[in-house]
């Protein structure tokens, strides 16, 4: 039989959207308003299950749009209730308005999200442009490499949210996570509620005897201030995060960071990868370690906020890194991770490693141990400088000429 | 199965147009598990059959009288939903479902 | 990808069960004490129109998430799709395909073109209709599975199955006696050409 990490944990087979919403069962938070969509409609369907049933005391609130969605999340948390919604592509970016909004007012909102890729043309698989456009609204970002990552990041997201006085989302790949069925330790229900513990919001809209005003214009005068809070509190919230993994680490057993190292100590060659497909990578690296290639890898857990001094750190005695965006930023230069990893170095005055950039994946393509070998045995060439490293973004399976 | 090339993105037209009539090329009839049959000598052409078809599986001509009459079924098209097997007409039942071979 | 690994394919035809298969065979094997994965390739979702699902098994855990391309094992629900699909792209010498069909194992070999050896075969509609009552093919195909693989505890998955059809069918006792007997029939049945 598997063994659990946790005494009281149990085994069980469940897919990324099955696992995210039994986490929301055990949060129970007050108010959930979502509007389903590919492939995130699983989550909120089997939650408003679980309040249709009387298996929690949540109040469900079936919107008419995303928009609407996030609006509705907007009230209940300002109003001082825990809030949490779920959704994904199109419907993140309906929200899109709202989304700075929830950040800018400082609530501490959880959503759910499953990253797919954007329309035009339409597709409805996994990619990270949804939440890689947004990456720069305020919420904390946590990606999931699988079910099991996804159902424990919810979990964490919750006291983050509520410490840093944040938004956060989790996320997992679409289709790739969300309708995959793998093995999930879950936690018992009162240690998971006594993990997050009560929601007690300092000020809240209910409360009537300290009456005050949400949300008000900000000119010239204050609204530069505001903002700078906003951003210093993204900077903090990375301490935060950190505690809350460990925390989370003493009660569960399992450890978390901001992100994971595998094989890293003496690596040569690294990837820097967020999501499902660094779990593809960490069986080309076993590979290549048993033919004695020094290689690791780097995957990001917390995007937002992106903790630069740590992996500069982390990248500085590796001689070639690819990093691999599953979004394209058409910004005429490089995709995101790239451009947040080569600033971080470059910031650090950490200038040795070679950092070339990948796009891969991009509306579900596959992306396989072949793919990402063919990576590494690029940067071994970079490494040993047989090869000079690209200077422009390079993409994996796509049919170019 | 057809295995058509896969465009490039240098080959491709830009901003996902797809030209008209690919749907003809994809024969939607392979999916069929149950197969309508049609008796030419019970039908009487009410068209109730064409009418219904949500694939436009039920072909049609004008006779030598310049009528329109029922000719057979696209079976290329055909999901086998048996819809044209229910509307025919109790009485005429010129359209019965048959289980495809297995 | 680990030796110990094993990779399953399932086709069907939307509606047929090929994704709820995948899902109870890993439930089923998880509960003997492997490591599972159970994913459907997504399209939009039409009746009739040829599916797959795939399965991973590992005495490890299992960290890849890319798609199965070689598959050990192909399990066939509806025979038609030997005629539509490329039921066989990347199976290997040593991989085995079951196939749902009234045919035998040598008659199915010859018209997917591979050796009868890689070829098992079992009338899961037809012991389907008469334990289940339906032609549901996909619940005594686990069985056949089971079998084929070789390695996996067929009381396991049985006692896994009847655990999951007991929570779902409290009501209907005779559902869940249909379901196992049809598991145990396709079990005992599904034959290669010897």
């Amino acid at each position: 039989m598997i063994k659990t990490v946790y005494s009281k944990g149990k085994i069980v087979a469940k897919t990324g959207n099955e696992v995210m919403a039994e986490a929301m069962r055990q949060i129970e938070p007050d108010v959930v308003a979502a509007y389903p969509i590919t492939p995130a409609t699983e989550i909120v369907q089997i939650f408003s299950q679980f309040v249709a049933d009387g298996i929690v005391k949540s109040e469900y609130v079936a919107v008419e749009s995303e928009h609407s969605a996030m609006s509705a999340t907007i009230a209940a948390s300002a109003a001082g209730a825990r809030a949490m919604t779920g959704t994904s592509s199109q419907g993140l970016s309906l929200m899109w308005e709202m989304l700075y909004i929830a950040s800018g007012l400082r609530l501490p909102i959880v959503m759910a999200e499953v990253n797919r890729a954007i329309s035009a043309p339409i597709n409805i698989h996994g990619d990270q442009s949804d939440t890689m456009g947004a990456r720069d609204a305020g919420w904390i970002q946590i990606y999931s490499e699988n079910s099991q990552e996804a159902y424990d990041n919810m979990i964490q997201a919750t006291k983050i949210a509520e410490k840093a006085k944040l938004p956060a989302l989790v996320t997992t790949d679409g289709f790739i996570i969300s309708h995959c069925m793998e093995v999930v330790e879950t936690y018992p229900d009162a240690d998971v509620k006594a993990f997050i513990g009560e929601y007690k919001p300092e000020r809240y809209l209910l409360d009537v005897k300290k009456p005050y005003t949400l949300g008000s214009i900000d000119l010239q005068d204050y609204y530069f201030e505001h903002r700078y809070q906003l951003a210093q509190a993204m900077r903090d919230s990375q301490q935060i995060i950190l505690d809350v993994a460990k925390d989370f680490e003493k009660t569960f057993g399992r450890k978390y960071d901001m992100y994971e190292k595998y094989k890293m100590d003496d690596a040569e060659i690294a990837i820097v990868v967020i999501g499902s497909t660094a779990g593809t990578a960490k069986t080309v690296v076993d590979d290549l370690r048993e033919k004695g290639v020094k290689a690791g890898l780097l995957k990001i857990r917390v995007y937002r906020p992106f903790p630069a001094e740590m992996i500069a750190k982390d990248l500085a005695k590796v001689k070639a890194v690819a990093v691999m965006d599953r979004a394209d930023s058409c910004s005429g230069t490089f995709a995101p991770v790239y451009s947040d990893v080569a600033a971080a170095l470059y910031a650090a005055g950490i200038t040795s490693p070679k950092v070339v950039n990948y796009v891969y994946g991009l509306g579900g393509r596959e992306i396989n141990t072949e793919h990402i070998a063919e990576v590494y045995e690029t940067l071994g060439k970079i490494a040993s400088g047989a090869e000079k490293p690209s200077a422009k973004v390079e993409y994996i399976n796509v049919r170019i000429k | 199965m057809s295995e058509n090339k896969k465009l490039s993105a240098a080959e491709l037209p830009a901003g996902d147009i797809v030209e008209a009539g690919t749907a003809q090329d994809f024969h939607t009839g392979s999916w069929r598990s149950n197969k309508p049959v049609w008796n030419k000598d019970k039908c009487i052409h009410c068209l109730a059959c064409w009418i219904s078809c949500p694939d436009s599986s039920i072909k049609i001509a004008p006779d030598e009288k310049k009528t329109t009459v029922v000719t057979g079924i696209d079976y290329d098209f055909c999901k086998g939903c048996g819809i044209c097997a229910k509307e025919c007409p109790v009485k005429i039942q010129a359209i019965t479902m048959e289980v495809e071979k297995k | 990808m680990s030796a110990k690994m094993i990779e399953v394919r399932w086709h069907g035809r939307g509606g047929q069960g090929a994704k709820t298969a995948a899902l109870l065979f890993a439930e089923a094997v998880l509960a003997t004490g492997k490591y599972i994965q159970a994913f459907p390739e997504y399209g939009p979702e039409r009746m009739g129109a040829p599916v797959q699902s795939f399965n991973r098994v590992s005495e490890d855990p299992i960290t890849v998430h890319s798609g199965v391309t070689n598959p050990d094992f192909v399990v066939i629900l509806d025979p038609t799709l030997i005629e539509s699909v490329a039921v066989t792209e990347g199976v290997g010498k040593d991989g085995k395909i079951i196939v749902n069909t009234s045919f035998s194992a040598q008659e199915i070999s010859n018209q997917l073109g591979i050796d009868a050896s890689q070829v098992y075969v079992v009338n899961a509609s037809q012991i389907a209709k008469e334990t289940i009552g339906k032609d549901y093919p996909n619940t005594p195909l686990l069985g056949a599975l089971v079998k084929v693989i070789g390695n996996l505890d067929i009381n396991g998955v049985l006692e896994d199955t009847k655990g999951k059809l007991a929570v779902k069918f409290r009501h209907k006792p005779e559902v869940i006696e249909g379901n196992l007997s049809s598991i145990k029939r396709a079990y005992d049945e599904v034959k290669s050409h010897g």
